[in-house]
């Protein structure tokens, strides 16, 4: 029982981390993209300036929460996905120190430098989640002992890159939608023919993943709970994107890329369940949610502090956003 | 070397290379919440620019902090797969917990306190700083109970061979975390203090903003002061309570091959020869390790070659002394720096008392690169404590040797750990770099408004007295 809260309760913290930092990454990989000066790029970074940290903390967390709740595959997973989870570090200590070190010189040479390390250090954590999230649904080479036996090169495969392609997509998207909501002026124009030109082939490349999920996972076939309608939801709030855009509601817009990116999330944990990562080479040595986890106390202990926890904090990082509801534009005095 | 040393290695180098951070981050958090509050009560503007100054060196020093310790949180996972498996059901809760509470708030707080200076009533945004400040504080506290846990394992059964928590309470009353946490709180303080005070000397020998400095240098040293002095009392009754608990740590910290006799000697430095397991010469101060053992005169202190015959006993064969040199070594680096820093902050506040700071201009001088002593200090502890406690990994459960990730290839650690380290040495660079082109700006010009550099009435010299 408490094991299935613990897989719901990490499945939330995911679903925090994409949708908050999927706007976050967004917004850093648009940042060279959309921000023709530098004091528009500046903008850019001041839009997400106030809440990345806090975002990022969603993942450390889930990270944390894994470790406590199930410990094998906290184990598993982090020395499974060893040279993955390496590069993703790196990017994710690049982009951070990036945002505070970027502005303190005035040298256009410094700055480009560390625009350059946000846009990767914003592309790539994405990218690699993707491959993890495919191969985690598709299963990889487990052996008896519950170690990964597989290279890194084993996690590349046509349907991995895809994955990692549809989230690249969905999160500039995400991060476009959240522009048009944070900025003004000729800002937000570029952020909604941004948005408006990359939707369609956000869901071209998402309705890929999702043919190539039917040959490469079991989801669509194996008797568990079928997700039924939670990925269909999930992708007619995507297809509904343009036509929001297009009446003006970019609010709206910007909410409903947010519940494609929870629903699928929450599609790939339901494709998951009860297993939390998939033996290719023999069904028994998957890792479950009983075989991985923590003893019935850990969880109890547990569970009282995530939630007397997780409300507060969203309330609080909820309030954040209201602080700093306004709109940033090239004419405001930019801290920071 | 195998996968096991250069996963020691990779730990090693991140942990150490972080925590050069986060005791500055947690001292500087504390300073700038101070200088802030007297800014809303007084409702002086010195004190916000003050703020402000000392604010944007902590949040350069914030940001590497905080990315380093993502590191932190999976490495365990990458390298210490078999560790995580073992004891992933006791030492993960406190790290989840430590997320849950700690890190949510921190980092939330401190951006609304980046960004929130106009957007937010003064009193509101003052209890940002200081969330930060309680957060960082809880931080410590969670993640020194896991290592706690490590150094002595309580509130848990071995079940299905692994380790499983039974008393989350125990591990919160762990009395190990109880001599462990003060002395890094107050080791905490003290990096923040002598930071403040040393980049403060250096404004003041270049007669720049002398007021504010002078101001500034004022509560850093009474911080220094009291906070050097609670460090070392928190470390005394910590390295008595490792006598009970981890006495190999102290034998091998003190390199005391034989058990003394009943008025142990304290070994000011040694030539130890670990394989001949003796030292070749000794200067000895009679009866002082009894006195920092046990508050006495008198006391026998239990020697390596006893010890280990203890533990083999105990754990059946095999190798169970630290590495001897290094932990004597690092303990007497760590102490030495702690007692220069008391030093230095005795003779600072004696000086800011009697209002002649400016007049020891070798003493301001001095005080630039006594910034480094904390650093130093907090650095060496750790490899005390953390070398000390080898071969084990968890003390008296698990060797480190069998924590380690099973499948994980040398040429991966050994990727990640150069990485790590050449990006981490990149990083350290780009910092100092940018903390000296700052402290070396006129502050007045920060951020080219003004508005931050009130020129309030004009003010008394600042002394102990007005402060």
């Amino acid at each position: 029982m408490l094991e299935t809260l613990w897989f719901i309760l990490v499945c939330v913290l995911f679903v925090g981390f994409f949708f908050l930092e999927g706007f976050d990454f967004g917004v850093g990989m648009l940042t060279p993209i959309l921000g023709k000066t530098d004091r528009e790029r500046r903008v850019l970074i001041n839009t997400i300036g106030p809440v990345w940290d806090g975002n990022e903390v969603w993942l450390i967390t889930a990270g944390g929460a894994i470790f406590a709740a199930f410990p094998g595959w906290y184990a598993t997973l982090f020395s499974g996905f060893y040279m993955a989870l390496f590069l993703m570090l790196i990017a994710l200590i690049g982009r951070g120190v990036a945002f505070e070190f970027r502005s303190k010189l005035e040298s256009a040479r410094w700055r480009k430098m560390w625009d350059i390390v946000i846009f990767v250090g914003s592309l790539l954590p994405p990218l690699l989640w993707g491959v993890a999230l495919a191969n985690l649904m598709r299963g990889v080479p487990i052996d008896e002992s519950t170690n990964y036996v597989g290279t890194f090169w084993d996690l590349i495969s046509v349907y991995s890159v895809a994955a990692g392609a549809s989230i690249v997509l969905l999160f500039l998207l995400h991060g476009a939608l959240f522009l048009s909501l944070k900025t003004e002026g000729e800002i937000k124009e570029r952020a909604r023919k941004f948005a408006n030109r990359i939707g369609a082939w956000t869901s071209a490349v998402l309705l890929l993943f999702v043919v190539l999920s039917y040959f490469e996972t079991d989801m669509f076939t194996r008797n568990g709970i079928m997700p039924g309608m939670v990925p269909t939801l999930a992708g007619c709030a995507l297809i509904s994107v343009p036509f929001f855009l297009k009446a003006g509601r970019d609010g709206w817009a910007f909410l409903m890329t947010g519940a494609t990116i929870a629903l699928s999330t929450i599609t790939v944990f339901m494709a998951l369940f009860p297993r939390v990562m998939i033996s290719s080479l023999n069904p028994d040595w998957s890792l479950t949610i009983h075989n991985a986890s923590s003893n019935e106390y850990t969880l109890k202990v547990m569970t009282f502090v995530a939630l007397g926890t997780v409300p507060l904090v969203i309330a609080y990082q909820a309030w954040t956003y209201w602080v700093f509801r306004k709109r940033i534009s090239v004419r405001d005095h930019l801290d920071y | 070397m195998g996968a096991v040393d250069l996963a020691r290695w990779q730990f090693g180098i991140t942990t150490v290379y972080h925590f050069l951070f986060v005791p500055l981050s947690i001292g500087l958090a504390y300073l700038i919440a101070f200088m802030q509050t007297l800014y809303v009560v007084k409702k002086d503007d010195k004190y916000k620019a003050m703020a402000k100054f000392w604010g944007k060196l902590f949040l350069l020093n914030f940001a590497v902090g905080v990315v380093t310790g993502i590191m932190q949180e999976f490495q365990f996972g990458m390298n210490w797969a078999d560790y995580s498996r073992y004891v992933g059901a006791v030492f993960g809760g406190p790290l989840a917990v430590e997320a849950l509470v700690s890190f949510f708030l921190e980092s939330t707080f401190l951006g609304i306190w980046i960004f929130g200076w106009d957007k937010l009533p003064k009193k509101a945004h003052l209890a940002a700083i200081w969330l930060v400040a309680i957060g960082a504080t809880l931080s410590a506290l969670w993640i020194l109970s896991a290592n706690s846990f490590m150094q002595e394992p309580v509130g848990f059964e071995i079940v299905n061979g692994r380790a499983e928590m039974t008393d989350f309470f125990a591990l919160l009353g762990n009395p190990q975390l109880w001599s462990e946490f003060p002395h890094v709180i107050f080791g905490a303080l003290s990096t923040g203090a002598l930071f403040v005070t040393g980049v403060s000397a250096y404004k003041l020998l270049r007669k720049k903003q002398t007021e504010q400095f002078k101001a500034s240098f004022s509560i850093g040293i009474i911080v220094a002061l009291v906070s050097s002095l609670m460090t070392a009392m928190a470390g005394h009754s910590q390295a008595q309570h490792l006598m009970e608990s981890q006495p190999m740590k102290m034998a091998a910290a003190e390199a005391l091959w034989d058990t003394t006799g009943e008025h142990a000697p304290w070994t000011v430095i040694a030539g130890i020869d670990s394989d001949g397991k003796k030292n070749t010469f000794s200067w000895e101060i009679p009866y002082a390790l009894s006195i920092l053992s046990y508050n006495k005169l008198e006391g026998s202190v239990p020697g390596i070659n006893e010890l280990q015959a203890e533990y083999e006993a105990k754990y059946g064969e095999g190798n169970y002394i630290p590495p001897v040199k290094t932990t004597f070594w690092s303990f007497r680096i760590m102490v030495g720096t702690g007692v220069l820093m008391i030093l230095l902050s005795i003779f600072g506040t004696y000086a800011v008392a009697r209002n002649r700071l400016e007049k020891f201009r070798r003493y301001l001088k001095w005080m630039i690169p006594a910034i480094s002593l904390p650093f130093i200090a907090n650095s060496s502890g750790w490899i005390m404590t953390e070398v000390g406690r080898q071969p084990w990994i968890v003390f008296g459960l698990q060797r480190t040797e069998d924590g380690v990730s099973p499948l994980v290839s040398k040429g991966m650690v050994l990727t990640s750990l150069i990485g790590f380290t050449v990006i981490y040495g990149l990083l350290l660079i780009a910092l100092v770099y940018l903390m000296v082109h700052f402290i070396r700006k006129d502050p007045l010009d920060l951020d080219g408004d003004g508005e931050e550099h009130g020129h309030g009435a004009p003010k008394a010299e600042p002394t102990l007295g007005t402060l």
